[in-house]
């Protein structure tokens, strides 16, 4: 299986601090890839150096066989890479499927003359895309709710909104920032059901941040560990479980040999 | 909010009381009752400066006890009363330091005139004081009441009464109008006061707040009936009734100039100009939320571009003595052109400081007009004379009545242009970007060419607009340039509601319309206006028509369940 990203020796720094330090990370394609770490960890700030947020300072991003380093976020997100945001960023004053038609907006070709003019292709681009953006409703259940305003959904709606939204540019990759957080046992529960059937159905692969272990240790292949901006161990959930550096990290020093003893 | 909730109510009723007689005060002193008590309402009875003092009352009573917290009836009406005889009694206050202390020296505009006017001229002043807390009292109490009465007849009550105060105030209009149908004139006198005076009579008051207040009541009865009569209808009917009003409409807009006359012509011309206005930086700051302060700058570049284009004074090196016509789409181009070229460098700005670069933009610009340097050019300060009027065939259309066509065409234009857009694939793009640009990036928007589009498209109709204010005054001078000019189209769009087309074109008739025809406040004009953008921004901050929600009836939409079989909660 070849590798869909593959970011080697990434490095940010914001003044003196170094939130990713010489990051590597291999992708496979069609997998569900977990990274985790304790707050402040440098998660985000490796999702915000994919997706052009930040440009790292050193290293590279390798995205389906071409560098993505220096790119801007518009470009990125047409190359196949779409993300979702830890504190949920809908466009509040847009109705759900306005939210999910504006995903569409680079696979649309449309600019001022079609629509003024009300010509024959513009119509019929515009009729595809809303038919597209009600089966992407109905894929997270949300049809029936189409015509609110996105402030006006409830939280776990708007999870799956921005999950929506992100999949209406055909990623190749997306991108999940703690899509659990906040959620109650049998939400979180459905989500996770959910983002496997993103893979199993869609074919995308699936990088996730994750708070909750369960999720992570139930649903990922591959689990990179990061402390510090730096990654400290990697592998499957059953070698990550078992690492003494990852309880390190999570619970402090000392405690990795409390829980082995 | 929870110490809010603590206070007692008759506290509160106190506060707002205290705030009314401040405004009270303060209206008074700077002499906006004694300049509005020049003008009648009902003739010889009440005049605009005592309809304000009584407004202000009113308004701060009816607030006042729509914000006790408790639904006990009592305490509401005396809460009403309470504010409005803490008001009045700031009055009296007033008048009492007044004849105490000479005022005047400080203030000059507390004049003995404005105590006659406070006191409703009574002689005796001990009389007017227990008349002016009586009464201020009672009409608190009054407004209170407002509350008590069903919704539909409240509503009923405040448009026949606004009604009343809108058709006092434009009655010189109305009769202006009516001047050549003097069948109607005659029929309709007794409804105005008799020569000499202005406002209605006390009979045409009456019989103005009846109608209005009846045929309110009749409407909102019949209103859901005719609704649902009309939903019952064949889609063909439906659509059939849909063009029939819209035939209506057009018949209307068509023959308005005829019916005006020359004057109402020429205010309605202005409005206009600034509904284009309002049209073009409504997609810049409403739809696409770049704030820009320095619109009037592509207002001028189209009016200059015009002047310079087809001039026949021959007082600048240009001699080009182009048509309208010719020089129009120029006009327009050079604004895009203009809109493109701020709109690259400050791309990256955002929010606040976008604010502050366009502003100086706009300066530039009318400076620039204005320079010595390219006076040879420009005219400099004197402007340029003698601008081509827009011709219809062999017809000059130079009068107020002919231009209005062209103006009303500019107009639809505009208005096509910015409905069709703002659901199109660039109009989302543009709501995106004010929602959440980071966002809207990482959704594969590209940045730079949606803002350019917006911000060459409002540019676009600014350009338009300024290219037929030239031809219009057939004069241009920097000086129409302002800042202010900027200022009052922004305030137009957020009076009427961003983002919102009808909102554009109630606060373009609400905002200069309504100036415009009351020319004598207009010493008042920015006040009114400030006071207008606070109490908008405080009670509906989203406008009077708020931004339509773009419907597609997805709710009665069966979900395709076979498809969610594994349900998300």
């Amino acid at each position: 299986m070849s590798n869909i990203l593959t970011a080697e020796n990434v490095t940010k720094r914001f003044g003196g601090l170094t939130a990713v330090g010489r990051l590597s990370i291999e992708i496979p394609e069609k997998s569900i890839y977990s990274v985790i770490g304790p707050n402040g960890a440098g998660k985000t700030t490796f999702f915000n150096c994919i997706t052009g947020f930040y440009h790292p300072e050193d290293g590279d991003i390798i995205f389906d066989g071409r560098s993505i380093l220096g790119l801007s976020s518009d470009q990125i997100s047409q190359r196949g890479i779409s993300r979702t945001y830890q504190n949920i960023r809908l466009f509040s004053n847009l109705t759900t499927i306005e939210n999910v038609l504006v995903g569409q907006h680079a696979l649309l070709k449309s600019t001022l003359l079609g629509p003024i003019f009300g010509l024959a292709g513009t119509k019929r681009e515009e009729a595809e895309a809303v038919i597209e953006a009600k089966r992407l409703l109905a894929f997270v259940s949300l049809l029936r709710k189409g015509d609110l305003l996105a402030k006006n959904l409830p939280y776990g709606d708007q999870r799956r909104l921005e999950i929506a939204r992100a999949l209406a540019s055909k990623p190749k990759l997306l991108l999940l920032d703690e899509p659990t957080a906040g959620m109650n046992p049998n939400e979180t529960e459905d989500m996770t059901k959910f983002i496997r059937r993103l893979r199993d159905e869609l074919g995308i692969t699936i990088l996730l941040i994750e708070h909750d272990m369960r999720v992570v240790m139930g649903i990922s292949e591959k689990i990179t560990v990061l402390d510090y901006g730096e990654k400290i161990a990697e592998g499957t959930p059953k070698d990550i479980q078992g690492n003494e550096r990852v309880i390190e990290a999570y619970l402090g020093r000392g405690s990795a040999a409390q829980i082995t003893a | 909010m929870e110490y809010e909730s603590k206070k007692s109510w008759w506290l509160q009723a106190l506060q707002t009381g205290l705030i009314g007689g401040v405004v009270a005060v303060l209206v008074s002193l700077i002499g906006m009752v004694a300049s509005f008590h020049e003008r009648d309402i009902i003739a010889g009875q009440i005049t605009m400066g005592q309809t304000v003092l009584l407004l202000i009352v009113i308004v701060f009573a009816y607030f006042s006890s729509r914000g006790t917290e408790t639904t006990n009836v009592s305490n509401r009406l005396i809460s009403g009363a309470l504010t409005g005889l803490v008001t009045a009694s700031f009055i009296v206050g007033l008048i009492l330091l007044g004849k105490a202390v000479n005022l005047r020296e400080v203030l000059v505009n507390a004049s003995p005139a404005l105590y006659k006017i406070l006191t409703f001229e009574m002689e005796n002043l001990t009389t007017a004081y227990i008349y002016l807390l009586l009464g201020g009292t009672v009409i608190g109490l009054l407004s209170a009441m407002i509350h008590l009465i069903p919704s539909v007849w409240r509503n009923a009550v405040i448009n026949g009464l606004l009604l009343v105060l809108l058709i006092a105030l434009l009655q010189d209009l109305i009769r202006l109008i009516l001047v050549p149908f003097p069948s109607i004139t005659k029929a309709l006198a007794w409804m105005f006061g008799t020569k000499g005076q202005e406002g209605l009579s006390v009979v045409g008051a009456i019989t103005v707040f009846l109608i209005v207040t009846l045929v309110n009541l009749f409407s909102t009865a019949q209103g859901d009936n005719m609704r649902k009569r009309i939903q019952s209808l064949p889609k063909g009917s439906q659509q059939g009734l849909r063009w029939i009003t819209w035939i209506i409409i057009a018949a209307l807009l068509l023959i308005w100039p005829r019916v005006a006359g020359t004057y109402l012509s020429e205010v309605t011309n202005t409005v206009g100009l600034f509904i284009l206005m309002g049209l073009g930086l409504n997609i810049v700051v409403g739809y696409a939320g770049l704030l820009d302060l320095g619109y009037v700058a592509f207002f001028a570049l189209g009016a200059y571009t015009m002047a310079v284009l087809t001039t026949t004074g021959g007082e600048i090196t240009a001699n080009f003595q182009w048509t309208f016509w010719e020089a129009l789409p120029v006009a327009i181009f050079m604004a895009v052109l203009a809109g493109v070229v701020l709109g690259i460098p400050v791309l990256r700005i955002r929010g606040d400081y976008l604010a502050i670069i366009t502003l100086g933009f706009g300066e530039i610009i009318r400076i620039m007009f204005l320079s010595d340097f390219l006076k040879p050019h420009l005219g400099g300060s004197f402007g340029i004379v003698l601008i081509a009027s827009p011709t219809f065939g062999n017809l000059s259309l130079n009068t107020p009545q002919t231009l209005y066509y062209v103006i009303l065409a500019g107009c639809m234009l505009a208005l096509f242009v910015a409905y069709r857009l703002r659901d199109s694939r660039i109009g989302r793009a543009w709501k995106a970007i004010r929602e959440d640009e980071d966002v809207a990036q990482a959704m594969g928007i590209n940045l730079t060419s949606t803002k350019l589009l917006a911000f060459a498209t409002g540019a676009a109709f600014g350009g338009l607009s300024g290219a037929i204010f030239a031809a219009k005054l057939s004069t241009v001078y920097p000086h129409s340039f302002v800042l202010l000019v900027s200022i009052n189209v922004l305030a137009l769009i957020i009076v009427g509601g961003m983002g919102s087309l009808p909102g554009v074109i109630v606060g373009a008739l609400l905002l200069v319309g309504l100036p415009e025809l009351l020319r004598e406040f207009s010493e008042f004009r920015l006040l009114i206006y400030g006071a207008l953008l606070i109490a908008m921004m405080l009670n509906k901050p989203e406008g009077f028509i708020p931004e339509a929600v773009h419907l597609r009836e997805l709710h009665e939409v069966e979900e395709e369940d076979n498809v969610t079989q594994t349900a998300v909660a």
